[in-house]
């Protein structure tokens, strides 16, 4: 599947922040990314879906500067990241997915040890505010809970003002609450006109940030697109499923419904290939005539998760 | 009269809304990585007690219990006390440069505080040159104490010019060992290994290098053995300035040189083996 505007011939769009081709990168025998091409364009909050171990780390640890590729273009702020100079780290900020606060100093101490390592670094302040931590400013950053510390770790990524954002699992472990008090952060650094990479197991997340979501399996770019049209999620025919009035089974459904019913156990129907204003009025025509009731209607269309496990399955 | 527009530029530029520690050149890094290293290691318990605890207990017990007893070292015969200052002395270097070095190095990596830093535009060398002086003051901080110690409670007193020469050996000494540090924190790749590592390191070594034990009741083996160690070389140079008035002859330029030696084959050992990626599989 290749990307938006790469279909000519290679020429790269004038806005990409990022952009890999044929990505690859071996370890000892085995090839952990397989051919991995990406654009994200400036502005964008881009989501990089994919199951542990489909390579997804070694990506982002490419992009990172972390890791050298084995073969491939990669190109991340216009330089290769590998063999880039300091001067491009003042452009990226990154947060990890695992790491602990800088022991012994406070929130506001550490992001001015982590201010003075730029040139042109955020005030602490301003940053402090930001995140929402403003009231933790003077406790000691070990102390903070774990939403907080996650929340420090935006700090840290953000005091240098980077263009570019990498955000691997940002909201990992929290709860719901303190999850989207994250996702409040995120959005936020949209406003400010930051590009955001995102790397997350949460569907949710990515739907709800997204402009952008690229999934990752077995070492191959499986699917690209919007939240809405990620492996032609829009294109999909949507769902009727209900539960069968006691006394009947799915051979006394309407024969043009019956041929379509699928059990799916517990007394639930789903009828695929649905047209769905035809089909619930076939079916609540049957109903009414019957003076049954069909108890747990219900109409959906697949979810982004659904469409994830079904790109990802067997990997 | 020349000293008042001095006076007054410092004032200025103190006051003054500074830029930030990498706008104002690799040594305001530098001194930036060191301020906050320093405040760190003050804050870290085991830090307070392996550097500047122990050594101190230390020394009160062995120079109060054993210290009016005597011994020879190098050739001379010395109150017990005046062979304890010197051999803790050279504990302690070990202790903050090696001990608490390797640990906290080893932590700071699994914790992945070593790959955040460098995800930011500081460089290796100005991260490294910070922690290396940081562990130096500390080891200079940590030297006074005991030598305050060991002369208004033991009399151990020093000239100046042994204090100079002990001053060339703190110096070169801390460094040296500071790169042997780094070279084991590289081999390690599982922080609970770190604390068996320097023990297993260290504690023979304190015992045949004439740190707790005196030369004289050691077999030659032992001591042509622990003289190839940093330890021993550490400890014989003190010595040597706790025993002569001169700078000349209380310096010891062939231990400096073996230290100098260490230092720089860990460290361009250390160059191509240390890592700032916590040990993960890739995924």
């Amino acid at each position: 599947m290749s990307a938006p505007g790469a279909g000519d011939g290679g020429g790269r769009m004038p806005d990409a922040v990022i952009s890999l081709r044929d990505l690859r990168k071996r370890y000892g025998e085995k090839e952990a990314v397989r051919g991995v091409d990406l654009e994200v364009r400036r502005g964008e909050i881009f989501a990089f879906l994919g199951p542990n171990g489909a390579g997804k780390t070694t990506t982002v640890e490419i992009l990172e500067g972390f890791r050298r590729a084995s073969a491939g273009e990669v190109r991340v702020l216009g330089a290769d990241p590998w063999a880039a100079p300091g001067r491009w780290r003042e452009r990226i900020g990154v947060v990890l997915q695992e790491s602990e606060p800088e022991p012994g100093l406070t929130a506001r101490e550490c992001l001015a040890l982590y201010a003075g390592y730029y040139r042109a670094p955020r005030p602490v302040q301003e940053t402090l505010e930001l995140v929402g931590l403003a009231e933790q400013g003077e406790q000691r950053a070990s102390a903070l809970s774990g939403g907080q510390r996650r929340r420090l770790d935006v700090a840290l990524a953000l005091i240098g003002d980077p263009e570019l954002i990498f955000l691997d699992e940002p909201t990992t472990g929290f709860d719901p609450a303190a999850r989207r008090a994250a996702w409040e952060v995120i959005a936020g650094l949209r406003a400010l006109g930051k590009t955001v990479f995102l790397t997350t197991h949460y569907m949710e997340e990515a739907e709800r940030l997204a402009d952008c979501i690229a999934v990752i399996a077995d070492g191959r770019i499986v699917a690209q697109g919007t939240p809405q049209t990620l492996g032609d999620r829009q294109r999909q025919a949507a769902q009727i499923s209900f539960i069968l009035p006691p006394g009947t089974g799915p051979g006394d459904l309407p024969p043009a419904l019956a041929e379509r019913a699928l059990d799916q156990g517990g007394g639930r129907v789903a009828l695929s290939g649905a047209s769905v204003a035809r089909d619930l009025h076939a079916l609540s025509g049957w109903a009414l005539e019957r003076g049954l009731e069909l108890d747990d209607l219900e109409v959906r269309r697949p979810t982004l998760e659904d469409v994830y496990l079904k790109l990802t399955e067997g990997s | 009269m020349v000293l008042l527009p001095l006076f007054s530029y410092l004032l200025r530029r103190w006051c003054a809304p500074r830029a930030s520690a990498a706008a104002r050149g690799p040594l305001a890094l530098v001194a930036h990585q060191v301020r906050y290293d320093l405040l760190a290691s003050f804050r870290n318990p085991r830090a307070r007690f392996f550097t500047f605890i122990f050594p101190v207990v230390l020394l009160v017990i062995l120079a109060g219990v054993f210290g009016s007893g005597h011994t020879v070292i190098l050739g001379v015969r010395v109150k017990l006390a005046r062979f304890y200052v010197p051999g803790i002395l050279a504990m302690s270097i070990i202790a903050a440069a090696y001990t608490n070095l390797v640990i906290s190095l080893s932590a700071l990596r699994a914790a992945g505080v070593l790959k955040r830093r460098r995800a930011t535009p500081v460089s290796p060398a100005a991260l490294v040159a910070g922690q290396a002086l940081t562990t130096l003051v500390i080891a200079l901080v940590m030297s006074a104490i005991l030598l305050l110690l060991g002369g208004l409670a033991y009399g151990v007193g020093f000239s100046l010019g042994a204090l100079a020469a002990l001053a060339c050996t703190v110096i070169v000494g801390t460094l040296a060992t500071a790169a042997v540090g780094y070279l084991v924190a590289g081999l390690i790749a599982n922080p609970d290994a770190a604390q068996p590592v320097v023990q297993l390191t260290t504690l023979p070594l304190y015992f045949i290098s004439s740190v707790f034990i005196p030369e004289a009741s050691l077999t030659p083996a032992l001591r042509d053995i622990a003289r190839v160690f940093p330890v021993e070389r550490l400890a014989d140079a003190f010595q040597r300035a706790a025993l002569h008035g001169s700078f000349t002859a209380a310096v010891s330029p062939g231990d400096l040189l073996v230290l100098a030696i260490w230092g720089a084959a860990a460290a361009t050992l250390a160059a191509r083996r240390f890592s700032w990626m916590p040990s993960t599989a890739g995924g």
